[in-house]
């Protein structure tokens, strides 16, 4: 079975029911996707399949054959919004960090997000440490920087896989 | 010296791994050959175990039970009263009674354990029980002066368990080398847990911790992780491989540690004009089947239990109680956000009794400098109760809305409350917490072993270490945790981290800095080679402290807040919605402002997930909810953004100033909330306020 995984090619012999997840930190390595417990609430597994945010833990590997999968080593640390959750202070212990940023970038068609829409966009990511403010700040800056200029355009193509 | 680093916030040192995911967590980590561990544990409350029969093909597997511990089976804490395995009863459910290891985790997980248990009658009501862990009285003047007080209000109030719902559970792996075992985990505490590994593996197997990334703590790895620990190391030990053991999140919330449920009876006299006359206060705690903790929890909750007021007649009686249910521990606020829960919403309806507006009957009673607290402790400049009342109700217009909101969905209500910082009492001084500072080729690097786990601890004590020695923030390094090279600074816990060991690395620059003359620490050890600096604590002179009679100086120091909540319900569901949250609070000084505003919105935001929504229950002495979609801690969509004032007050006794800061704005959100669901007449005195709750209350004609 074949996806594609952060912009390569990836071939899986994992059992089609195995969760995403596993086959992501287990045998690709990637762990910067998280497991925070396994039944799709908390969301720290999140990942983009052909865009779309999902959680990796309720995903059989089956279901992205041919998609494009995103995680977080696939932005390469270099996308705006990551330099933004530094600054903000957006991550605590971080656990939930990587799935966060993932979920965010929901909003990227989005040019001037409420804080609503933030927190619609997160809604199904938990986060113990911050009381969430902080990743608004870093989020609402984002989009807010993304706005008034051109500068970020190429990273968060490639995060998109566009 | 110049000041370039304290005060500002720069870049967190553990930022970019993880804005990456490069951080490694426990659970990203294998080794060579490493079995995956599992526990197996007791499904009943209480009882004799009969039998335990394999009910699986055991080839491969790693079996370990009670006799396989070359030490002591007790957990090493306050009281060796918890065994790491069970050997002939259980007393809790989720109680450890074997452990398995495989390689393959599928198999493993196949298993069948079947235990089988003579089953005894649980005890499960707290005020039922007669077997106390600890018992506290606290004596101000004369609580009989109550005979001479015009009015009387009496009132009990609860407080549910709270789970920690760190997002990372616990995790460790455990690593035969040389002869010993290394613990690699997910740890606020490494020394506890070495303390807890060299009693169970005995004096011949050398033992080590090294904390692993940490994905939130809270006090839920504080005491806690010495059980898995240990059980990795049993394992590791007989199997001779890596093991590594990840609780689920089910597991993980049915057999850890959780807030200790209370019930709080608290009896207030009062003249005419508002003044306190006596205050009573009994603390009953449910520390579930074992001590772990609960005499210190206690303690901390007995003392803040009369809260922030001035009363020369108090009373307070405590004890930390016996039932069949897993073991109550730390968790941030440890005892005060219970009994500051109580009082603040005793005060509400003491006002309420005289006709006073709550923030008069406030102001009149907050504790001010040269007041004595409940232990008679006098306190100095550092107290700002006035202060932090006074910016909160100005800056939140709190009598305008009280009014306006009269005859509406609306309310507002408000909390007044103290935490002290630091271990209590003589605590500090037993501790001899030690931190150590080391020249390299490049700067300095920070050795002590408190830990990272969300708070800021590298970053903050880089910025200290960085201006009392006249170096750029970037130029040093803190080690990681690894109780091989660091020194032992006592436990992260108790809001302790920057004022108690931040000081002693202040204080350990300063001395570097007389060392190294007019050199940088580059330019010396390119000179002279290496140089270490290592320092023990010193709490304040001034400080006295009698454990006997819980007299005298409680902390060394108190951060003040007051929260201020606004919120809507809905008079079909009775749906709370929080409208604004406003927390005020004075904590010396911020030595990373984005760190502490951090620290103050993820604890308000935890104090209002304890006010209105994480209910655990119990069935039969087990977590029945033991899942996150049962069990609810606060999204995105339950919390509006709080609204932080940090007042500055410099703490002398603190690095340039601060004072502890990370359980402080647990203590306040959950009586602001319920004060405010009193201002719309509904009469709670328990959390968490459920709608059903919110429904049954009676309500009251607003005043
Ligand atoms: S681990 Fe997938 S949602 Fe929690
Ligand atoms: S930063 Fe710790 S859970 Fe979000």
């Amino acid at each position: 079975m074949r996806f594609t995984l952060n912009g390569l090619p990836v071939e899986t012999n994992a059992h089609p029911m195995a969760r995403l997840l596993d086959v992501l930190r287990e045998e690709q390595r990637l762990t910067g996707t998280k497991e925070g417990c396994g039944e799709g609430e908390c969301g720290a597994c999140t990942v983009l399949v052909d865009g779309q945010s999902v959680c990796s833990c309720l995903v059989p590997v089956a279901q992205v054959e041919g998609a494009r999968v995103t995680t977080i080593e696939g932005l390469h640390g270099t996308h705006p919004l990551q330099k933004l959750f530094m600054d903000e202070v957006g991550a605590q212990c971080g656990i939930c960090t990587p799935g966060m940023v993932l979920a965010a970038l929901a909003l990227e068609d989005n040019p001037v997000p409420t804080l609503d829409d933030v927190r619609t966009a997160l809604a199904g990511n938990l986060c113990r440490c911050t009381g969430y403010s902080a990743i608004y700040r870093a989020v609402l800056k984002w989009r807010a920087e993304a706005d008034s200029g051109p500068h970020a355009a190429p990273e968060q193509a490639s995060a998109r896989h566009k | 010296m110049p000041v370039t680093a304290v005060g500002q916030s720069v870049s967190r040192k553990d930022g970019i791994g993880k804005a990456t995911g490069a951080a490694k967590y426990a659970d990203d980590l294998t080794w060579p050959g490493m079995l995956h561990g599992r526990t197996i544990r007791s499904t009943v409350p209480r009882g004799r175990i009969r039998a335990v029969l394999f009910d699986f093909d055991t080839t491969g597997f790693t079996i370990v039970d009670h006799a396989d511990v070359p030490g002591s089976n007790m957990v090493d804490l306050i009281e060796r009263d918890q065994p790491l395995l069970a050997v002939h009863e259980v007393r809790h459910v989720g109680e450890p009674i074997l452990l398995l290891a495989h390689e393959d985790k599928e198999v493993l997980h196949a298993a069948r354990v079947l235990v089988e248990y003579e089953e005894l009658p649980p005890l499960l009501d707290p005020e039922g029980s007669e077997q106390t862990f600890k018992t506290i009285t606290i004596d101000k003047g004369d609580a009989a002066a109550m005979a001479g007080a015009d009015l009387v209000v009496e009132g009990t109030y609860q407080t549910g368990h709270q789970e920690h719902i760190y997002i990372e559970p616990n995790g460790v792996i455990a690593v035969p080398e040389d002869g010993g075992i290394t613990v690699h985990g997910s740890i606020q505490c490494p020394f506890y847990a070495l303390k807890a590994l060299k009693a169970l593996l005995g004096p011949d197997i050398p033992a080590r911790v090294v904390q692993t990334e940490t994905g939130g703590g809270f006090g839920g790895k504080e005491e806690f992780p010495s059980i898995p620990a240990g059980h990795a190391a049993l394992l590791a030990h007989k199997s001779g491989r890596p093991v590594k053991i990840i609780y689920d999140r089910v597991e993980d919330m049915v057999s850890t540690t959780k807030r200790h449920p209370s019930i709080v009876r608290h009896r207030t006299g009062v003249k005419r004009d508002g003044t306190l006359v006596a205050m009573e206060v009994e603390v009953i705690l449910d520390g579930g089947a074992y001590v772990t903790l609960s005499p210190v929890v206690l303690s901390r909750g007995c003392i803040h239990a009369a809260g922030p007021y001035r009363c020369d007649n108090i009373r307070i009686e405590g004890r930390a109680v016996f039932t069949n249910t897993p073991p109550n521990g730390a968790f941030r606020g440890f005892g005060a956000p219970q009994t500051e829960f109580a009082v603040e919403v005793q005060m509400e309806r003491v006002a309420e009794a005289l006709g006073m507006d709550p923030v008069e009957f406030r102001r009149k009673n907050a504790l001010r400098a040269g007041d004595t607290t409940a232990t008679g402790q006098v306190l100095r400049e550092d107290c700002s109760a006035l202060a932090v009342l006074d910016e909160a109700v100005r800056r939140t217009e709190f009598a305008r809305k009280r009014t306006e909101y009269e005859g509406t969905d609306r309310a507002i209500g408000l909390s007044l409350f103290y935490h002290g910082a630091g271990f209590t009492g003589s605590g500090e001084r037993y501790l001899k917490s030690r931190a150590r500072l080391e020249v390299t080729p490049t700067g300095v690097r920070i050795a002590t072993g408190s830990t990272e786990i969300g708070q800021g601890t590298r970053t903050m004590h880089a910025q200290i270490v960085a201006d009392a020695l006249g170096v750029p923030y970037e130029s040093v390094e803190v080690a990681q945790p690894d109780t091989k090279h660091v020194v032992d600074s006592g436990p992260t816990v108790a809001s302790r981290t920057c004022m108690v060991v931040g000081k002693i690395l202040e204080e350990c620059a300063v001395e570097m800095r007389s060392e190294l003359g007019k050199l940088s620490p580059a330019e010396y050890f390119a000179k002279h080679g290496a140089m270490t600096v290592e320092r023990m604590y010193e709490p304040p002179d001034w400080i006295r402290w009698d454990d006997a009679t819980y007299r005298g100086d409680a902390y060394a120091t108190y951060g003040w807040g007051c929260d201020v909540v606004e919120l809507e319900v809905d008079p079909d569901t009775f749906d709370v919605r929080l409208l604004e949250v406003t927390a005020v609070q004075e904590f010396g000084r911020p030595i990373h402002p984005a760190l502490a505003r951090g620290q103050i919105e993820g604890g308000t935001v935890q104090g209002l997930g304890y006010a209105l929504l994480e209910r655990v229950v119990m069935r039969n002495g087990a977590m029945a909810n033991a899942q996150l979609t049962n069990y609810t801690i606060p999204t995105t969509l339950d919390v509006p953004e709080i609204d932080v004032v940090m007042l500055e007050n410099p703490y002398p006794g603190g690095p340039f100033g601060a004072k502890g800061l990370g359980e402080l704005p647990m203590d306040g959100p959950a009586p602001a909330v319920v004060n405010a669901l009193r201002h719309l007449g509904h009469d709670i005195r328990a959390i968490p306020a459920t709608p059903e709750m919110i429904a049954a209350s009676p309500v009251a004609a607003r005043t």
